[in-house]
């Protein structure tokens, strides 16, 4: 009887114990969605709002390269070429767009086109000089506001006053479509200029070089650092009281707020060693001492993973301490210190708020060539382009962080392709 | 110990003298400034010469900055949407900074902005509904805009200001909340100046562009901001008439739109001729060619001529401003 009674009781308990389980499975599961969607929604407006700016709006221009406009003749050398007078074609060429413009319209036409075209029309020159005399057709940059208009982001429906573009350019561009001289091409801008403060011609070039330049001193500072000190501390430091203190302060200066990093570029660096400011050389630095210790605690634990007997063996038939290290130890912790090393340089890439204070939140027209020379970075760029007033610049920073997404993905993903590939099991 | 002795001495020679010569001009300064700035510094960088860096700190960061000192590694020029204050003079001096040349680039409307999408009819403000929507130290505390006067809508109070590092915060103080101060309604020994606390003034970043999203999106929120930002996104934002005036370029120019005020950039003196293109840059921002061109359609309003006269004569002849 009694028995029964309690066989009964554990079944009871057991039923609820296994509901329990499976409540907890769902649980799991719903914030696994719950993460998952935030994501999705994060990349679907990132990609819904970017996408458009991997194309730009270029309209067809008959160019008449007359020589006697130019003022060059057909063995003018390239000097000469710059120095043409390819404004006055330009003016021509937009003057002629439609038949019979008046003045008042001419010049609506001319603000449907990017002030960038001189010196399209001048490069084409510069590749073709055999076009001099003759009519050419080319596919020249729009403006910004014809570009954001057709690709919809910016209404037309409101009224003129409220609308960057009034009816008569509006109908313009209707007749454009209508004769197919407008379109859309791939945005080569975007990746091969640097940054610009006309939507259509502004590109990453400039901070995606920023950017490597920029890595390229954090990987120089710290990878040698990094791996000095932590074989000095995992294999010949002695364990005392001081050790113990510095290996809890790497730990700890992992944590710092990456600004403060900042602070002290702006402190030592820029004000006592007088480095220059906004460039790669000192965000590099400022970046390698805050990655510093992040690389410092990953090599640490890919040393520990070596196991002893490797060590000892290499003891045992002679060799040094340091050759026992060098040889053995070190070449078998190097897949994991450069997994290490590697995410500390995506998290590098990804900062924003050390660089600016030491200004390399800047406008930079140039693409940096030196580490000397003044350069932004992506999320620095993103971050400028934000804030523009042209609605171009929208869809401009959605495609840069798309960009810095998709590098961001390949690092990590050479990082465990590395761990993969020369991780060794024991 | 040898190798100490080297690093030390690469030290000192590294503090003490600037390893790094600049052949590029440095300016940094007023957020309301960089965009017409950066115009005229990519200007220039298409017709060949090494693009000025410029940074946007605002206006008060600028003038630290600026006043730091003469060497390459000191800014330049520092842009400043208000004049630079005595006490950041006083600054520069002390610093070895003596001498500088003040420029007026033009002038710039302080818009009290709302989304396009709602129509609260002819909208029109005086700064003394403005005070009274925004000063702490009102008496009344009003919520809704109906409660400081009947003929106003009837929607909750919530305006963005910008913060008080910002150079339009100093030139809105100082033509809004002073001006506009009801003395009657003051509490005692109340400051005219204070913003609310209470959640009907926000205080917001020195971004611009998070001023004109907000306001687009949230149904009754004002927001403070300079006349470029509102000319170039009018589909979405529109401003209140203030004392019955309408921005315009035209109330700008001639000032009879009462939220106006002049744009500065600030030259350091001993760098011109040391750091190469500083003057070709200035000439450039102050040329016809410029601020009757691109610089205007930025949003930038032009000078009177009289003032342009002043202007042009202390860039010529270098003219200290003090």
């Amino acid at each position: 009887m009694n028995n029964t009674v309690t066989q009964e009781r554990i079944i009871a308990l057991r039923k609820k114990r296994s509901a329990q389980d499976l409540r907890f499975k769902y649980y799991g599961f719903i914030a696994m969605c719950l993460a998952l969607a935030v994501l999705v929604f994060l990349l679907y407006s990132i990609f819904s709002r970017g996408f458009t700016a991997f194309q730009k709006t270029t309209i067809l221009l008959e160019i008449n390269y007359d020589q006697e406009v130019l003022k060059l003749t057909p063995d003018s050398t390239e000097k000469e070429i710059e120095k043409g007078k390819f404004f006055k074609v330009k003016k021509n060429a937009l003057n002629n767009v439609f038949e019979n413009l008046s003045k008042s319209d001419a010049k609506f036409i001319k603000k449907l086109f990017s002030t960038n075209i001189d010196n399209e029309i001048k490069n084409y020159f510069l590749n073709n000089p055999s076009v001099l005399n003759t009519k050419q057709k080319l596919w020249v940059t729009a403006h910004s506001n014809v570009d954001q208009m057709l690709k919809g982001n910016a209404s037309r429906d409101v009224p003129e006053d409220r609308r960057k573009l009034n009816d008569i350019q509006l109908s313009f561009i209707d007749q454009l479509v209508q004769e197919n001289r407008i379109q859309k091409e791939f945005n080569n801008f975007f990746f091969t200029r640097a940054d610009s403060r006309h939507p259509e011609i502004a590109g990453i070039a400039g901070s995606f070089m920023g950017s490597l330049l920029t890595l390229f001193v954090v990987f120089i500072l710290s990878f040698p650092i990094a791996i000095g000190a932590s074989v000095y501390l995992e294999e010949f430091a002695p364990k005392n009281k001081l050790t113990e203190l510095i290996e809890v302060n790497i730990s700890n200066l992992a944590a710092v707020p990456s600004i403060v990093f900042g602070l002290l570029g702006l402190g030592v660096l820029l004000n006592v060693f007088g480095f220059p400011r906004s460039t790669p050389l000192v965000g590099g630095t400022v970046l390698a001492l805050m990655t510093l210790p992040t690389i410092i605690i990953a090599c640490r634990a890919s040393l520990k993973a070596v196991p002893p007997s490797i060590k000892e063996g290499a003891l045992a038939i002679g060799a040094t301490k340091s050759q026992a290290v060098f040889h053995h130890v070190v070449p078998l912790a190097l897949p994991g210190t450069l997994t290490g090393t590697i995410i500390g340089l995506a998290q590098a890439l990804g900062e924003t708020a050390p660089l600016i204070m030491i200004g390399m939140v800047a406008f930079i027209p140039n693409i940096p060539t030196g580490i000397t020379e003044p350069s932004a970075s992506l999320p620095v760029q993103i971050f400028l382009w934000v804030e523009s007033a042209e609605r171009g610049f929208q869809e401009k920073s959605a495609a840069a962080i798309m960009i810095i997404l998709l590098f961001l993905f390949m690092m990590n993903a050479l990082a465990v392709y590395l761990r993969n590939r020369f991780e060794k099991k024991w | 110990m040898k190798k100490i002795i080297c690093f030390l001495s690469t030290c000192l020679f590294l503090s003490s003298t600037s390893l790094f010569a600049r052949d590029y001009i440095s300016i940094v300064g007023s957020s309301t400034v960089y965009p017409f700035a950066t115009l005229v510094a990519e200007k220039l960088a298409s017709e060949g010469m090494k693009a000025p860096v410029i940074e946007s700190t605002g206006s008060g960061g600028g003038h630290k900055l600026f006043c730091a000192g003469i060497g390459v590694e000191h800014p330049d020029i520092t842009n400043s949407s208000r004049a630079q204050k005595d006490k950041e003079f006083q600054l520069c001096k002390e610093n070895g900074v003596t001498d500088i040349i003040e420029v007026i680039i033009g002038n710039d409307g302080i818009a009290f902005a709302y989304s396009a999408d709602y129509d609260y009819g002819d909208l029109n403000l005086t700064k003394e509904q403005i005070w009274q929507a925004m000063a702490k130290d009102n008496k009344n505390a009003p919520k809704t805009w109906s409660d400081i006067d009947a003929s106003l809508p009837n929607v909750e109070i919530s305006i963005m200001a910008p913060p008080p590092t910002s150079g339009t915060r100093d030139a809105f103080d100082s033509l809004v909340m002073k001006k506009g101060c009801v003395k009657e309604m003051l509490v005692a020994d109340g400051d005219c100046k204070k913003y609310r606390e209470d959640g009907h003034v926000i205080e917001g970043g020195e971004k611009d562009e998070l001023y004109v999203e907000h306001i687009s999106k949230e149904k009754g929120a004002f927001g403070i901001f300079g006349y470029s930002f509102l000319s170039n996104n009018t589909d979405k934002v529109k401003a209140s008439k203030i004392d019955g005036v309408e921005i315009s370029m035209e109330g700008i120019q001639d000032y009879s739109y009462p939220i106006a005020r002049p744009l500065f950039f600030y030259i350091k003196k001993a760098h011109i001729g040391v750091i190469p293109g500083i003057m070709e840059y200035v000439n450039e921002f102050v040329s016809e060619e410029a601020t009757e061109d691109y610089l205007l359609e930025a949003g930038l309003v032009e000078l009177s001529p009289s003032d342009r006269e002043t202007v042009l004569d202390a860039v010529n002849n270098q003219k200290n401003y003090k």
